[in-house]
């Protein structure tokens, strides 16, 4: 019940963002949604209904912790979304807040779906949703990143698809009634068919990975963020990216179960490497800080990847940095959207000295990206510290050294963009824009850094144990 | 009454073939549309009949054999585009990389290991060679709407290798992902109308403005 | 007995009929009455009665060309059945001699067109070898398929195995092969789509331009053989498609007849409804059909 609620008002205030004529009133439905929906969201966490076998929707321990950050990431661009959009008022708006809201609700009937046909569904239609938005700004080079967004995504979803259905084969193969209810489907999985789930893992690791953007399939990724607005890229970089994780995980919660565990977790650990890999060497020739951060997410899902991969202790990693990624990519997206509308670009050339032009936003971005590169008290730290021991202390010598390079390097990279970005001369030549900080834009990015810090200082027990019971349910059974 | 399915989908081979082949985008878009009526029929006759199957039969015929083309024909119709794009590959090197993926997915899908009652359809060979075909189309041709016929092709690929197991596929998500792809098409179309009015033509290697600074 | 007389007899007498019914149908579809059914016969006996003009650079090759050409495609049209009757000459392996003779025609009259030593005939021979190597293969493969079908090896066997039943069972590839032959059938009889045998520039001529020379009783030979050539493949063209038995040998030739006559008119539907495609166009069509017959070749094999 709670549950069809949470699907069905994102829904009702897309409808109503629709029919509102007035472009100042209708960013108004976005945080009264997000409000209600971030309330309901901690009543479904901390009820927890008894499952019932075979279930196609329920909600998780895994469905939780995605929710919570969905919703929290939401509340905060739904608050920066009415002071932002005023700077935008040159648009409609219409169809930037109702995509905002069905995105929502297809988030979260993702985070509850247990049925893998449903769960892609829910995923397509955020891919689909998220199209015009990207294409925001209406510009040659918008247009550029919306098809390459639209296109290769596609093709990796559908890819997917194939993937589920070869998965659905399997198990008819191995003699069972045909499902795909994960349940179901984990309890076959140490008797399916080899090559058809191998197939299977090999095109839902492409197709997901599409979604997620992992190297070689991240090409759209730094066209589509560099273009949207900061907040669709906040959006997209905490939302969307997390989805196409999200399918990646329900497909190791089945992979890990069966035989050839080794397989799947050498594809893991060799796609996540090598997606870090050409983000760090990417980073550090990026001048524009919108791309940059792109770059900085295809690390960041190559580590989910690694993490996922290497098993054990590193999945209770993989749960905080989930909250902490989606929460610090939030900081710094909405942050570069105000330093973006600032000065009027968001070349390190031109975009220089924040903290003296808007010194909260610039303070904001330098923490973010503090927050993001691992550095403590912030949460990625403790995550990614977790990740280290675990790689070390599971005999992954190798990728663990290899991991703390590429950190290294990318740290680098985005300090050589962030510095000049926030501490520089601003550019005298150029003309003063509208822009200066206010409660709204400055507030959301900092009640998300907040949060960031006290969760990695201190993790209340409620939030702990559904950590702990999330990475058990990932913990490969054999 | 599966070698009458085998012949249908031999036809959807040939429209492959054809797709890679011509050089008319409408030609393409119509055999589109045929392959999508075959597919629409496809169920009625791999399973016995239920109610079940006849919906998803009215639903596939309304999407993939009406509603998409119309979509597409529409975009065409916008852009009005006289212009010629080779290939990258030339329309041969087209039809001779349609013909041997063709080959290498009957060869490989003579070596996966097929469920008893499955052994000798056509149904995975031509799912595999759709869905390799729709790559080729994707991967050589230029104009953007010929990408997304390219697209569509793989889809009624995925979409033949799901009619092996309509069992598992509730009804709810299939109608679900045909209500996205017609939304995704309607998309892929306003977006291409918008490439053409930003860069007067739909060829889409001239998108360079987005890459990496050397 | 009885069959060898029809068959001889058929062979000699009904090939130029077929250009007749093609003509009066595309005179039907263009709203004209067009020329009588039996004028390619006039035509053949007005070039029998003129004399000859010889090259003086030309040699025997020149002269043995059409001569050739006849003699190779009277030899095939003594291979294949007609209909459902077992034509003179039947063995094992005959199917191999069929594609030779044919193929032997050809040389002949290319490497004729060559000798004239005129650019134009040359640029023509090129054209026609180019386009035999494509057309070629989906003759044979679509021998093979049917010689692996059948289970024989000798043109009689493999084409008498052709039934109703044969089309419910593998009718996909049986359907490639039609589609594949009815494409080889067109170009290598030179109709449209692929060349315009009523076109006067010889520019965008393929089989026409190479027997510019050739004059008198030696063009009659030429256009003779293109009769006979037509009627050869479309025996062979009908015996997959239409594999109608009836009860008597008597009504076997009829049917025979009808459908041969009903193919020409198909041929000449064709030739109305179609323009003549781009030169570049015509290695991909012909491509096309080596891919059919290709598949149909896979649906077997599998």
């Amino acid at each position: 019940m709670l549950i069809l609620l949470l699907i069905n008002i994102p829904l009702a205030g897309a409808l109503a963002a629709w029919l509102i004529r007035s472009d100042t009133r209708r960013p108004l439905v976005l945080p009264v949604v997000a409000g209600i929906h971030l309330t309901l969201v901690i009543r479904a966490i901390a009820a927890s209904p008894p499952q019932t076998p075979d279930s196609w929707i329920y909600l998780d321990a895994i469905g939780k912790l995605f929710l919570l950050e969905f919703s929290l990431l939401f509340a905060a661009c739904a608050c920066y979304a009415v002071n932002y959009l005023q700077y935008r008022k040159e648009r409609s708006n219409q169809v930037l807040c109702t995509g905002f809201l069905v995105c929502l609700s297809a988030m979260t009937l993702a985070t509850v779906a247990h049925h893998l046909g449903l769960l892609w569904l829910a995923i397509e239609t955020t891919t689909l949703v998220m199209a015009p938005l990207v294409y925001f700004n209406r510009n040659a080079r918008s247009i550029e990143a919306t098809w390459k967004y639209m296109l290769i995504c596609s093709i990796g979803i559908a890819l997917a698809l194939l993937g589920i259905l070869f998965l659905a084969y399997s198990t008819i193969v191995a003699g069972f009634p045909p499902s795909l209810i994960l349940e179901t489907l984990q309890r076959y999985a140490p008797s399916l068919p080899g090559v058809w789930l191998k197939a299977a893992f090999v095109l839902m690791l492409v197709g997901y990975g599409t979604k997620m953007g992992l190297a070689p399939m991240h090409t759209w990724k730094p066209d589509a963020y560099g273009e949207a607005p900061g907040l669709v890229g906040a959006m997209l970089a905490g939302g969307l990216a997390n989805c196409g994780l999200l399918g990646l995980m329900r497909l190791c919660q089945i992979c890990m179960s069966s035989p050839a565990v080794h397989f799947y977790q050498s594809c893991l650990i060799g796609m996540g490497l090598f997606s870090i890999a050409l983000a760090s060497i990417f980073l550090l020739r990026q001048t524009d800080i919108k791309r940059m951060l792109a770059y900085s997410s295809v690390e960041h899902m190559g580590l989910f990847a690694v993490a996922l991969g290497l098993g054990g202790k590193a999945l209770f990693g993989v749960m905080l940095h989930l909250i902490g990624n989606g929460l610090a990519k939030g900081v710094l997206f909405l942050a570069s959207g105000n330093i973006h509308r600032a000065f009027a670009s968001k070349n390190r050339e031109v975009a220089r000295g924040a903290l003296r032009r808007a010194p909260w936003t610039g303070a904001l971005f330098l923490a973010g990206f503090l927050a993001m590169t691992g550095s403590p008290p912030f949460l990625p730290f403790a995550s990614e510290y977790i990740f280290f021991s675990a790689a070390f202390s599971q005999g992954h010598t190798i990728t663990g050294s290899l991991l703390a390079l590429l950190l290294v390097l990318a740290f680098l990279g985005m300090a050589l963009t962030v510095i000049p970005v926030v501490f520089g001369d601003p550019p005298k030549d150029r003309q003063r824009t509208k822009y200066h900080d206010t409660a709204l834009l400055v507030g959301p990015p900092l009640v998300l850094l907040i949060l960031l810090g006290i969760l990695g200082l201190w993790l209340p027990e409620p939030l702990f144990r559904l950590v702990t019971e999330a990475a058990k349910l990932l913990e490969a059974t054999r | 009454m599966n070698t009458l399915a085998d012949q249908l989908l031999v036809f959807v081979l040939l429209i492959n073939i054809l797709i890679l082949g011509t050089r008319r985008t409408k030609v393409a878009i119509r055999a589109i549309a045929v392959q999508g009526i075959i597919l629409g029929l496809l169920p009625l006759m791999t399973h016995e009949f239920q109610s079940h199957i006849l919906i998803i039969t009215i639903f596939v015929l309304l999407a993939k054999g009406v509603c998409i083309p119309w979509l597409l024909l529409g975009a065409l119709k916008k852009i009005e585009s006289g212009e010629e794009l080779q290939p990258i590959f030339g329309y041969s090197g087209n039809i001779m990389a349609g013909a041997v993926t063709t080959v290498l997915a009957f060869v490989f899908a003579a070596k996966l290991p097929l469920a008893q009652i499955h052994l000798g359809l056509l149904t995975v060979p031509t799912s595999l060679a759709t869905i390799l075909a729709g790559f080729i189309a994707i991967a050589n041709r230029r104009k953007a709407i010929n990408q997304v016929i390219g697209y569509l092709m793989l889809e009624n690929g995925i979409f033949i290798f799901g009619l092996l197991l309509t069992e598992a596929m509730p009804l709810m998500v299939e109608a679900g992902a045909l209500l996205d792809l017609i939304a995704g098409i309607f998309v892929m179309g306003l977006i291409i109308k918008q490439i053409s009015r930003e860069f007067s033509s739909i060829d889409t290697s001239r998108m360079t403005a987005l890459r990496e600074e050397e | 007995m009885a069959d060898i007389l029809i068959h001889c007899m058929l062979i000699i007498l009904m090939p130029p009929l077929l250009f007749g019914v093609i003509n009066r149908t595309k005179a039907a579809f263009a709203g004209r009455s067009g020329a009588p059914l039996l004028q390619p016969y006039y035509d053949l006996f007005r070039l029998l009665r003129k004399g000859s003009v010889f090259s003086r650079t030309a040699t025997w090759v020149f002269r043995a060309g059409p001569v050739v050409a006849l003699a190779a495609t009277l030899a095939a049209a003594l291979l294949i059945p007609l209909g459902n009757h077992r034509p003179p000459l039947s063995f094992n392996g005959d199917m191999i001699l069929f594609v030779y003779l044919l193929a032997l025609g050809r040389f002949f009259t290319a490497t004729a067109a060559l000798d004239t030593g005129s650019s134009f005939e040359g640029m023509g021979a090129a054209r026609e070898v180019t386009f035999s190597c494509l057309a070629e293969p989906v003759i044979c493969i679509a021998l093979l398929v049917l010689s692996r079908l059948s289970g024989q090896l000798s043109l009689y066997g493999i084409l008498a195995h052709s039934s109703i039943t044969l089309w419910m069972t593998s009718g996909a590839a049986l359907i490639l092969l039609v589609a594949g032959l009815f494409l080889v059938l067109l170009s290598e009889n030179c109709r449209i789509p692929f060349d315009d045998p009523t076109t006067h520039l010889e520019l965008t001529m393929i089989h026409e331009v190479m027997v510019l020379d050739h004059s008198g009783p030696a063009f009659g030979m030429i256009l003779y053989g293109a009769a006979l050539k037509l009627f050869i493949l479309g025996a062979l063209f009908l015996n997959v498609l239409l594999p109608l038995r009836a009860a008597s040998p008597l009504l076997d030739w009829l049917v025979f007849l009808m459908s041969m006559i009903l193919l020409a008119v198909t041929v000449g539907i064709v030739e109305s409804c179609m323009a003549r495609y781009r030169l570049v166009r015509v290695p991909q069509i012909l491509l096309a059909a080596c891919v059919l017959s290709a598949f149909a070749m896979l649906l077997v094999v599998r």
